[in-house]
């Protein structure tokens, strides 16, 4: 089945970056639209009626989360989330590179639906080609009057801001975002109050992803109706697929939403290399729950579907683990990530992500007992729902599924690490000199 | 019965050494017209200025190649506000640098796409190939968001990927020698894998 592309149509034009190459495919017509002949609560009702999905990971309907904005006049803010660092996810930076002015456009249609005046793209610091792309497009923006003051004649005026992060993957969460961006150390906050009541400067805040964004053009172009022939009736539109790990063609593929998983991995990415199988694969970055592939190829690709099966369609991104792939070493790689990128403000997350690197350093340094596993598992079990954001249970969620389904792997490695057999010693020393990256906060 | 030890602070009360920290007068800091200039525009973006911290402590690192205390008073004392709150900030983020890194700078994804395709094994190659050669700063990295092209690295903050371990010495030998990196490894050349639109 091929590609069915929205959001990545057109994107092999190299032209599609600058505005007249934009405008020459129809951009901006929607802005027009938006700005000269809709009232702000029609354009946030065709939103709402769209059923869009937030695309940065939990799956929010956009629409709602707008409209729980207050109304009135007041300083508002727009933030496009656009601090992609799960890993796994590479969708956000392929958008921006690529198109630009589509984002821009998104942008611009959102704040006139939540009345903000004042918009900010986060955008994660390690991605500076990108964000000169954002920052040129801005400027061309601007120049056009698409930002800036009285909008299209419609007495709207809008600021947007192109902020860059400086590493670190806790800006992603929306309130360290905001502590982020008012030029803080990107420390979580206590929610509620949601960022919609009291976000930016503690003004109501519309906090959305890249790809969430990119798709409000088309909605206002083409109507909620159109958007929902795309996709399965909760998930409707289509999603950027970032497939990568052990397939053929790793990349980027826009499909509908409910497209069979087992055709992204096998026939758009290619599947694994000749003679190797998927032994398990992660269906939304590296803080869904893994899948076997024997319980996750044939679902369709939906954030319904994905919740069902006890995992998560996340940021949509998919890594493959092949049948070379040792599941404990992948667990202790992703424990480690997260263990690097916890802020340390609270403790579950500081202390659960530390304890359960050296447990599974233990395990595979062939230390550890099989009772050990079990004290890993509860120790994700203690984290879950106990953090103040959603980072400590990023970790405990592919861990603690990690464990409970290969098991056997898990005593296996012990069991022949403590033998010292060869190739997992030779594994060992991958995973040690690994340690060494560099230091945030813990 | 053993006598605990005093805290003479209970007892005498205590006596600063010094007063606390302030804000740093611009004159007494130095600063580069340039750096001031471009730290008051940043914060003439923002409805706060605060929110300049993280950009203004982009400027002082791409003026002094890291964030030294000297820049970093140069930064607070332009903001108003204490050099201990943009080295609060600055210790926070990882792209932030607090003590003297080389001029070329290598960030070697180790994530789980990167491992699984030999990512580890790309970082030991940059680190053998840059060796005791101070001007490199080479690293392992968290995702750097390119996992279509792993192993990946960000060299100089460009992306190139996927490289064999032994683009490594390639690229630092093109480093030293002031000529293109990799340019056909550059991720800005790489079309989409699905091809053009159907």
């Amino acid at each position: 089945m091929p590609e069915t592309r929205m959001l990545l149509k057109n994107a092999e034009d190299p032209r599609l970056r600058t505005l007249d190459g934009y405008k020459g495919y129809g951009g901006y017509a929607s802005l027009e639209k938006a700005y000269r002949e809709m009232e702000a609560d029609e354009v946030l009702k065709e939103l709402e009626d769209s059923g869009l999905r937030g695309r940065g990971g939990a799956g929010f309907a956009m629409g709602k989360k707008a409209s729980f904005l207050p109304r009135g006049e007041m300083n508002k803010y727009l933030c496009c989330n656009a601090d992609e660092s799960e890993p796994g996810a590479f969708k956000d930076r392929e958008l921006m590179q690529r198109n630009p002015h589509q984002l821009i456009e998104g942008i611009a249609i959102a704040a006139l639906a939540a009345g903000a005046g004042h918009a900010f793209i986060f955008i994660r610091g390690e991605y500076d080609s990108q964000a000169d792309i954002l920052d040129a497009a801005v400027a061309e923006a601007y120049e056009a009057g698409y930002l800036g003051r009285d909008i299209c004649g419609s007495r709207c005026d809008l600021e947007l801001v192109v902020h860059r992060g400086a590493g670190a993957y806790i800006c992603g969460e929306e309130t360290a975002l905001l502590d982020a961006l008012e030029g803080k150390r990107g420390n979580p906050r206590l929610k509620p109050p949601f960022p919609a009541v009291q976000g930016l400067y503690g003004g109501p805040t519309l906090i959305n992803n890249v790809e969430t964004l990119s798709n409000v053009p088309h909605i206002v172009r083409n109507g909620a109706e159109w958007f929902k022939g795309f996709g399965t009736e909760q998930s409707p539109g289509t999603k950027v697929v970032s497939v990568s790990g052990c397939v053929r063609r790793p990349g980027n593929y826009e499909v509908e939403l409910g497209t069979p998983t087992r055709e992204l991995i096998m026939d758009l990415a290619g599947g694994p290399r000749e003679g190797r199988e998927v032994k398990a694969f992660y269906p939304g970055g590296s803080s869904s729950p893994v899948l076997k592939a024997e319980e996750g190829l044939d679902l369709p690709y939906s954030f319904e579907a994905m919740a069902e099966a006890g995992s998560m369609l996340g940021s949509g991104s998919i890594i493959v683990a092949d049948d070379q792939v040792s599941i404990p070493h992948m667990a202790l790689r992703t424990a480690r990530f997260y263990h690097h990128e916890s802020c340390g403000k609270c403790t579950p997350c500081r202390e659960g992500t530390n304890w359960t690197v050296k447990m599974l350093e233990r395990v595979v340094r062939g230390e550890a007992t099989p009772m050990d596993l079990d004290i890993v598992a509860s120790v994700q079990e203690n984290i879950i729902g106990h953090c103040l954001c959603v980072l400590g249970d990023s970790m405990a969620m592919p861990v603690g599924a990690m464990v409970r389904k290969f098991r056997d792997e898990f005593e296996d490695v012990i069991a022949a690490a403590s033998e010292g057999e060869p190739a997992v010693a030779e594994r060992i020393a991958v995973a040690q000199g690994a340690a060494e990256t560099l230091g945030a906060a813990t | 019965m053993t006598e605990l030890p005093v805290d003479k602070a209970l007892v005498e009360g205590r006596v600063p050494d010094r007063s606390p920290e302030q804000i740093p007068e611009l004159h007494e800091v130095g600063c580069p017209d340039e750096l001031r200039e471009r730290i008051e525009t940043l914060m003439g973006r923002y409805p706060d200025r605060k929110s300049a911290s993280i950009p203004a402590l982009w400027a002082v690192q791409r003026l002094y190649g890291w964030c030294t205390p000297e820049g970093i008073r140069q930064a607070a004392a332009v903001m108003r506000v204490t050099p201990a709150y943009l080295e609060s900030v600055a210790s926070f983020y990882d792209l932030l640098h607090t003590s003297p890194v080389g001029t070329h700078k290598v960030a070697v994804c180790t994530n789980i796409s990167c491992w699984m395709r030999g990512g580890d094994e790309l970082l030991e190659a940059f680190r053998a190939a840059a060796g005791e050669d101070d001007q490199f700063f080479v690293t392992g990295f968290e995702c750097l968001g390119a996992c279509d092209i792993a192993p990946m690295a960000s060299i100089d903050e460009r992306y190139f990927g996927p490289l064999e371990a032994a683009e490594a010495r390639t690229a630092i030998e093109q480093l030293r020698a002031g000529s293109e990196v990799l340019p056909e490894k550059a991720l800005e050349k790489r079309p989409l894998p699905g091809g053009p639109d159907a």
